[in-house]
């Protein structure tokens, strides 16, 4: 009852995860959710004026800053999305002139973190917002390790009620039908936030316009499996710290194919393993018998023996007893024999 | 078994005082992790939310308590019943390895008292994460009762002793499925970031890399251990142990051997796989080779020439060289080559703090594996159980 209850368990284990991988096979391709919306970044017009750094600090209403949004010089170091920090603004020097990328969470499609979160605290939302439900999280920090944009950021300093940080794009006040706090404040029109699709047109008519301007390539059209947040630019993005080296391959897909083994392990390895059990039982049982066997045999053999010797013995006593016999009766007839010719000898000179 | 202390022995021996200065400054920490917050003792940052808690205690931990299910499959399953002695040392070794795997764990959790979560009201089947820890739990219940007889022969509670020990066989199958899905999902904690392992050890085939790793890191700690419980435990065993330590390293040495080269060989096909032999003309490849011939080849023909010529101090050394080798690679996936790209001043190190609380929980687990060891028939048979396997 237990040993069954405990297979079931396993079984339910193995399914539990079969189940969640299944969707990796056949001919499924999720590409967003259709009316989802996204920002496209044109790197072309951002002047690096923290304006938006500054919108995002407050609708968040996250600490202010050591340093204020007005002091531009933070950007000669490179710098990073923190707990209290959703987005950053980086300037990188190409050739003259600086060149700026706003970072932020990039909004996957099929998000990493998403894909790696143990208790499922990240959910894809369909206004294309990736939100984070800190109510669910365990504080692993492995959507830290698996986001390839390196976005997700942890409150280090909290020692009962850490929370992962990450931007949210905004989710409540896109269902308010506002703007999110960065686009809202941008003075430029680097930022443009509309449904994905119409993005991507305006990105490529942008491009297919101004050939000189641009580089064609839209980031985020298909990076890892495409983003919510795209990024067109004039200089390549591994100028301005973007990897380009990510692929197109949606995260979910790294550990699809070796978690669709883990029904076979659970199914296979159980069978397998008490073969090997039986066949070293019956190995053992064989060995066993053919001890036994050859014991018998042994035994069989030497008390054949044994009997063949007893009766050779036992014939030769016979023999020998026989030949005693004869020889006394030999002996006796000669006795009488003798003693009749005795008898007879001093007879004859008596009667003559 | 008597105990051999005379009374004019003291309690304060050199390792004793060494233990209670680690478990004093150990504890200080502790407070300061609970009460402060993680930053407040750890080098870890939003780059590397990883940082020796993973690679060290959680990685090599599980890796090194592999013994438990090796040593059982070999016995129970695969006929070997030579090796008996040493399936009571390794079922204690790997029980309290994954009970400190899970106890570190908890330092470097945010909210260590969620832990249960994943595995109860919100699992998130998707992750390697969630797999690791369904597997872990359901295994250190498998331990714990594989450990069961020897408390329940101790305390001489026959009815629960034989129940425990009826299991062994299901047991045994359960040990080796559940280690061979954990042990390869730690592996599996990195495919999904082939963007920031470097490709000489990033692979599709890391979940089976550490699975096959694990049998010889298992192997390789029993006949450390055994070794070192030979010196220092020696009226402790019994002459049934005494009698089988060195047919269990020859034995092993051989197992080791032969599973060593066919992960040195598998590695290889990884590399060629993904084409990734211009790597090895780098810095990153030297350190790649030093690693493959090194800690993995020099080791298994070690054990090799060990198992062949009987050399039992050979059998030692490969040991002790094929478990540095296991924590090598284990830190140079989570640590070392994990985020290579990132500029130096980016790069983690860990804070003395956070090694001093490593040093802590293995010493800590060095402790109760002591007193089990000398409390608790282990390295010897329970008298009124003699023979009753």
């Amino acid at each position: 009852m237990k040993r069954r209850k405990f297979i079931g368990m396993l079984a339910g284990a193995g399914a539990c995860l079969a189940a969640s991988s299944a969707s990796a096979g056949g001919t499924h391709h999720f590409t967003g959710y259709p009316e989802s919306f996204g920002v496209l970044f044109d790197s072309t017009k951002c002047i690096g004026c923290r304006k938006c750094e500054a919108a995002c600090n407050k609708v968040n209403e996250l600490p202010a800053p050591s340093v204020p949004f007005d002091d531009l010089t933070v950007m000669d170091k490179r710098r990073r999305t923190h707990h209290d920090t959703y987005t950053v603004v980086n300037k990188y020097q190409i050739g003259d002139k600086p060149v700026y990328r706003k970072q932020q969470c990039n909004h996957c499609l099929e998000p990493a973190c998403a894909s790696a979160c143990f208790v499922g605290a990240f959910v894809k939302d369909k206004t294309g917002a990736v939100s984070h439900d800190e109510s669910k999280c365990v504080g692993c920090r492995y959507c830290m390790i698996a986001c390839p944009f390196e976005v997700p950021a942890y409150e280090y300093h909290d020692p009962i009620t850490p929370r992962v940080r990450k931007c949210t794009m905004c989710q409540p006040r896109i269902e308010e039908g506002k703007l999110p706090g960065c686009v809202e404040e941008c003075p430029k029109g680097a930022l443009i936030f509309a449904r994905r699709e119409d993005l991507l047109n305006i990105a490529r008519e942008r491009i297919r316009k101004h050939p000189g301007i641009y580089v064609n390539h839209i980031y985020g059209e298909r990076e890892m499996g495409g983003t919510s947040w795209m990024y067109i630019s004039g200089v390549r993005f591994e100028q301005i710290g973007m990897r380009e080296d990510l692929g197109i391959t949606p995260a979910p897909q790294f550990t699809s194919g070796a978690l669709s083994v883990v029904p076979a392990i659970v199914g296979l390895w159980p069978v397998l393993l008490t073969g090997a059990y039986a066949l070293t039982k019956r190995r053992e049982k064989i060995a066993e018998e053919e001890q036994h066997h050859a014991v018998a045999e042994a035994v069989a053999q030497a008390q054949e023996e044994a009997a063949k010797k007893a009766k050779a013995a036992m014939d030769k006593a016979e023999r020998d007893k026989q030949a005693a016999i004869d020889r006394e009766v030999k002996k006796a007839l000669k006795e009488a024999e003798e003693a009749r010719l005795k008898a007879e000898a001093p007879a004859e000179p008596g009667e003559q | 078994m008597s105990d051999h202390t005379t009374p004019n022995k003291t309690f304060w021996t050199t390792a004793n005082i060494i233990t209670a200065v680690i478990l004093v400054i150990g504890l200080i920490l502790t407070v300061k992790r609970f009460t402060m917050g993680l930053g407040s003792v750890t080098n870890l940052s939003d780059d590397n939310p990883w940082g020796i808690w993973i690679g060290f205690d959680l990685l090599c931990g599980v890796a090194l308590a592999a013994g438990g299910y090796t040593t059982s499959a070999a016995v129970y399953l695969f006929g070997m019943k030579k090796y008996h002695s040493a399936v009571r040392p390794a079922i204690t070794t790997a029980f309290l390895g994954y009970s400190f795997v899970v106890f570190a764990l908890l330092y470097d959790l945010g909210r260590y008292y969620r832990l249960p979560y994943p595995l109860t009201i919100f699992p998130g089947p998707t992750s390697f994460l969630f797999e690791v820890g369904l597997c872990v739990a359901l295994y250190l219940t498998v331990l714990a009762i594989e450990f069961s007889p020897a408390l329940w022969e101790t305390l001489r509670w026959k009815k629960l002793r034989f129940w425990a020990h009826s299991l062994t066989l299901v047991l045994t199958i359960f040990g080796v499925v559940l280690s061979t899905l954990h042990q390869s999902s730690l592996g599996g904690l990195y495919l999904i970031a082939p963007s920031k392992l470097h490709p000489l050890w990033y692979s599709p085939y890391l979940a089976m890399f550490f699975f096959i790793s694990s049998i010889p890191a298992g192997l390789s700690m029993v006949i450390f251990e055994g070794r070192l419980s030979h010196k220092y435990l020696h009226h402790k065993m019994d002459q049934t142990h005494i009698d089988e330590a060195p047919g269990v390293a020859l034995g092993f040495s051989k197992a080791a051997a032969v599973v060593l080269f066919a992960y040195f060989t598998l590695k290889w096909i990884g590399v060629a796989l993904d084409n990734n032999w211009h790597h090895l003309a780098t810095g990153w490849g030297a350190w790649f080779l030093v690693e493959m011939f090194g800690f993995v080849l020099l080791p298994c023909l070690m054990y090799a020439v060990a198992a062949r010529e009987k050399n039992l101090n050979m059998a030692f050394y490969a040991s002790v060289v094929a478990v540095l080798g296991i924590i090598l690679n284990r830190l140079n996936i989570s640590l070392v080559a994990f985020n290579w790209q990132l500029p130096a001043e980016a790069r983690y190190l860990p804070s003395w703090e956070e090694i001093m609380i490593t040093v802590f929980i293995v010493t800590l687990e060095i402790t109760v594996l002591r007193i089990c060891l000398n409390k608790l028939p282990i390295l010897h048979e329970h008298p009124e159980f003699k023979g009753a396997h």
